[in-house]
């Protein structure tokens, strides 16, 4: 845990130790430790002299930030407009009787977490998923087992 | 190698130079590398033809160019050979060497690489004579094509920040400000305020120091033009900030870009670095004493936060929840200070309007919504893309003339506009021209341009629910009316849609709208009703069918449909029970198969497989 508040502090010099940057500094600790522990938010809050409610309060508002560790690959079903005119609800369902986790959830052997997102700017290539940023357009439910087998 | 430009006479001498080193005669292949051709394997692409150059040696002097979004994503990875302009489309790593080698040779073209027409089969050689581009009128938008975003000589070449050097020469701010309301712009991100008169109102408010803020949220779902602009010109954006700052007299900028977008941040980064390096940005730029200086920060993943006073609360690093506007944020903004908040597009547009003038700008589009504006044309349409037309366009031309109508021989349904505080257009509607108070009179949008297209397969139920849903999830809960008002009217469209509706539903879904257009405290609560209350003004007999017959009409809902299999029209080939998750197909090879319902958990893989229309849904 110490090498972690390292990275913490790192993170915490780069932005300056600025109240501001709060959301910022969540997803700079997002992006290197894969979620948010609530080691580093106490932390964050002693350093910042930010109640840790407060901490949590951000946390919690914003979509982007996980309290629980992450799978070692996400994938998102795009649930945008355009996408849901073609059918992604179906695609989610879908997976989420595939992998028996719900959207929003990680699969018990943490291999894979299931989220939704609203619009990835790829709405020609709808229905779309995107498994850890690799798009996979024009999805019907039948090609799914074969991409699944990849990252299994 | 970057120059810094001390004055304005530099930076003028120093485009002269750029032109004359560009031979705009000489080969040049650009291929799009907005998000939505990288998701079809664009970056592939490029890196065979810098692969190809580099072996064939010689022929240095093609120049490969990666640029922005084309627009026409359906048909990615674009690739435009100049200057000819010849347009390939659907383009694969192994096309490459041919299309290399044909340019090489200076001439030839790839037939089965050109855009087809579907009627006549005829092949369209160049990109302006493509139907999907000759209708539009790419002002703001058009660059995006030509130019590597990453490398900021490009955009000079092409006649970049010549807007700033006119205001900074020519212009005291009173006359920009003058300018850009005589123009009659108005704000690209939803609302159409003339963004002039914001402007006014922001210079006049009185503050310790004023913020210019550009609002790249795009929380429309299914809209994505500001993503591309951002992407593909981002310093068309810079350079209208910097405009405004010198009208307004700020001296600090902020971009808040949403989260989803990793490219358009590390583009914009790395625009806002080059304009520095030459001395855009900064203090006292090119001698002129204006000060000014952009960050960038990267929104969470919450819809609200588009919204001005949620928007300035997250940059604050705090949670994005709106107030009241009794003070308006040009008074009152982030920090409490007087804060100019515009939308990506609106803000491309003022380079633009500065250098081309009033008289020209105003020229296009109608009497109350002048210039042009993008929008992005998905869901059951032949062309997906973003389009730039002048306000005034009718759907129909849009729809059918620039987006090709709709696939599969499918009957149009609706077009909905305005994302989730838009609504539904019927067909009756086709012939609507498309600016701000047309919109709104027939109880849609603007909005930020997105332009679903539904046909016969899609339910309005379904669409209202889905809108619905969204805005619940979406919703702040600060405020009573949304927070329940929504939670209700997702519950009443629920059971409409599993067929539990009741009689009297559709009054109480008319009587809380009125209530959250009545009293919500921001935009989104206030406009939230409209997906609901336009469904119910032209499809009202959808969710009769689905109330009192316990029928959905556009064999949509799940609940309320059933599969089962055709016996005459089944060969027998085991494609549907080969896909079915749920193991409900059974039958031998050759025989008629068998579907059995119990088991079937209706995720229509039959019906996407089977290629004799044999899986019937009724
Ligand atoms: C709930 C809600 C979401 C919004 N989302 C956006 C958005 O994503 N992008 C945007 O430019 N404007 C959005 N707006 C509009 C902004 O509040 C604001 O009017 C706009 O950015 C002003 O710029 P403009 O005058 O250039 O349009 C939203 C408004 C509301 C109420
Ligand atoms: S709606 Fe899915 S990418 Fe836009």
């Amino acid at each position: 845990m110490l090498t972690d508040l390292g990275t913490v502090n790192e993170i915490l010099e780069k932005h300056g130790y600025q109240r501001a940057s709060l959301i910022g500094i969540l997803q700079d600790i997002q992006s290197r430790m894969n979620y948010l522990p609530r080691k580093a938010l106490l932390h964050l809050s002693r350093c910042l002299d930010i109640p840790l409610a407060e901490i949590y309060e951000v946390a919690t508002f914003y979509k982007a930030f996980h309290l629980e560790p992450k799978g070692r690959h996400t994938i998102q079903v795009c649930l945008g407009t355009a996408c849901h005119v073609r059918g992604s609800r179906r695609i989610l369902s879908y997976l989420e009787s595939l992998l028996e986790v719900k959207a929003g959830g990680t699969t018990k052997d943490l291999s894979f977490s299931l989220e939704t997102v609203n619009c990835l700017g790829a709405c020609a290539l709808g229905p779309l998923l995107v498994i850890d940023r690799k798009y996979y357009g024009k999805m019907s439910t039948n090609r799914m087992e074969e991409i699944l087998k990849k990252y299994r | 190698m970057s120059p810094h430009l001390k004055t304005i006479s530099e930076l003028r001498s120093f485009r002269e130079n750029l032109k004359r080193s560009r031979d705009p005669r000489s080969p040049c292949i650009t291929v799009c590398s907005g998000t939505g051709c990288q998701a079809c394997g664009a970056l592939e692409v490029l890196e065979a033809f810098r692969e190809k150059i580099r072996e064939m040696g010689v022929n240095q002097e093609i120049e490969i160019r990666a640029t922005g979004c084309h627009g026409f994503c359906e048909r990615g990875p674009l690739v435009v050979i100049r200057p000819q302009k010849i347009c390939y489309m659907n383009v694969s790593p192994e096309d490459v060497s041919e299309i290399l080698h044909q340019v090489a040779k200076g001439g030839g073209v790839i037939e089965r690489l050109l855009y087809q027409d579907p009627m006549t089969k005829q092949r369209i050689l160049y990109e302006e004579e493509i139907p999907f581009y000759k209708f539009q009128r790419r002002i703001v938008f058009g660059s995006n094509g030509e130019i590597d975003p990453t490398n900021i000589d490009d955009y000079i070449g092409i006649g970049g920040y010549q807007a700033l050097e006119k205001v900074l020469s020519t212009m005291t701010p009173e006359e920009v400000i003058q300018t850009i309301k005589a123009s009659g712009l108005r704000g690209r991100g939803g609302g159409g305020f003339p963004t002039g008169i914001k402007w006014e109102a922001c210079r006049r408010a009185k503050g310790r120091e004023k913020f210019i803020i550009c609002n790249a949220d795009e929380g429309d779902p299914g809209a994505y033009m500001d993503r591309s602009l951002l992407e593909g010109n981002p310093h068309s954006v810079i350079e209208g900030m910097l405009i405004g700052a010198y009208a307004i007299g700020s001296e600090e900028g902020y971009v808040y870009v949403r989260n989803e977008y990793p490219l358009a941040v590390s583009n914009l980064s790395c625009a806002i670095d080059q304009a520095r390096a030459y001395g855009l940005l900064g203090r006292n730029i090119l001698s002129s004493g204006l000060n000014f200086q952009i960050k960038i920060n990267r929104g969470g993943g919450a819809f609200v936060c588009g919204e001005s006073t949620a928007l300035m609360a997250s940059l604050e690093g705090r949670v994005g929840e709106p107030r009241a506007k009794y003070i308006h944020t040009v008074e009152q903004g982030l920090w409490n200070q007087p804060s100019n908040l515009n939308n990506v597009e609106t803000w491309a547009n003022i380079p633009l309007i500065i250098n081309r003038g009033v008289e020209w700008y105003s020229s296009i589009g109608t009497e109350g919504s002048k210039g042009t504006k993008i929008f992005s044309l998905v869901g059951k349409i032949n062309h997906t893309g973003l389009v730039e037309v002048p306000m005034g366009m009718t759907l129909r031309q849009i729809i059918f003339d620039i987006g090709g109508g709709i696939p599969k021989n499918k009957r149009f349904k609706a077009v909905q506009t305005g994302g989730p505080s838009g609504g539904c257009l019927p067909e009756a509607l086709l012939d609507l021209p498309v600016d701000f108070d047309r919109l709104q009179e027939a109880g849609s949008m603007m909005g930020s341009g997105g332009m679903i297209v539904m046909d016969e397969d899609n339910c309005m139920v379904d669409m209202a629910r889905y809108f619905v849903q969204f805005l619940e999830e979406e919703s702040c809960g600060k405020c009573t009316p949304c927070r329940e008002g929504l939670y209700q009217m997702g519950r009443i469209l629920n059971r409409i849609c599993r067929g539990e509706g009741r009689e009297g539903d559709i009054e109480l879904l008319e009587d809380l709208s009125l209530v959250m257009l009545e009293s919500s405290l921001c935009g989104l609560g206030l406009t939230a009703p409209n997906p609901v209350l336009s469904t119910l003004r032209y499809f009202r007999d959808e969710y009769e069918a689905h109330i009192q017959e316990r029928r959905c009409p556009a064999k949509f809902c799940r609940e309320l449909i059933s599969f089962s299999i055709h016996p005459e029209k089944c060969t027998g080939c085991g494609a549907c029970a080969k896909v079915c998750p749920a193991q409900a197909i059974t039958g031998e090879r050759k025989k008629v198969h068998l579907l059995e319902s119990q088991k079937c958990v209706k995720c229509r893989a039959c019906f996407e497989a089977c290629k004799f229309d044999a899986v019937i849904i009724s």
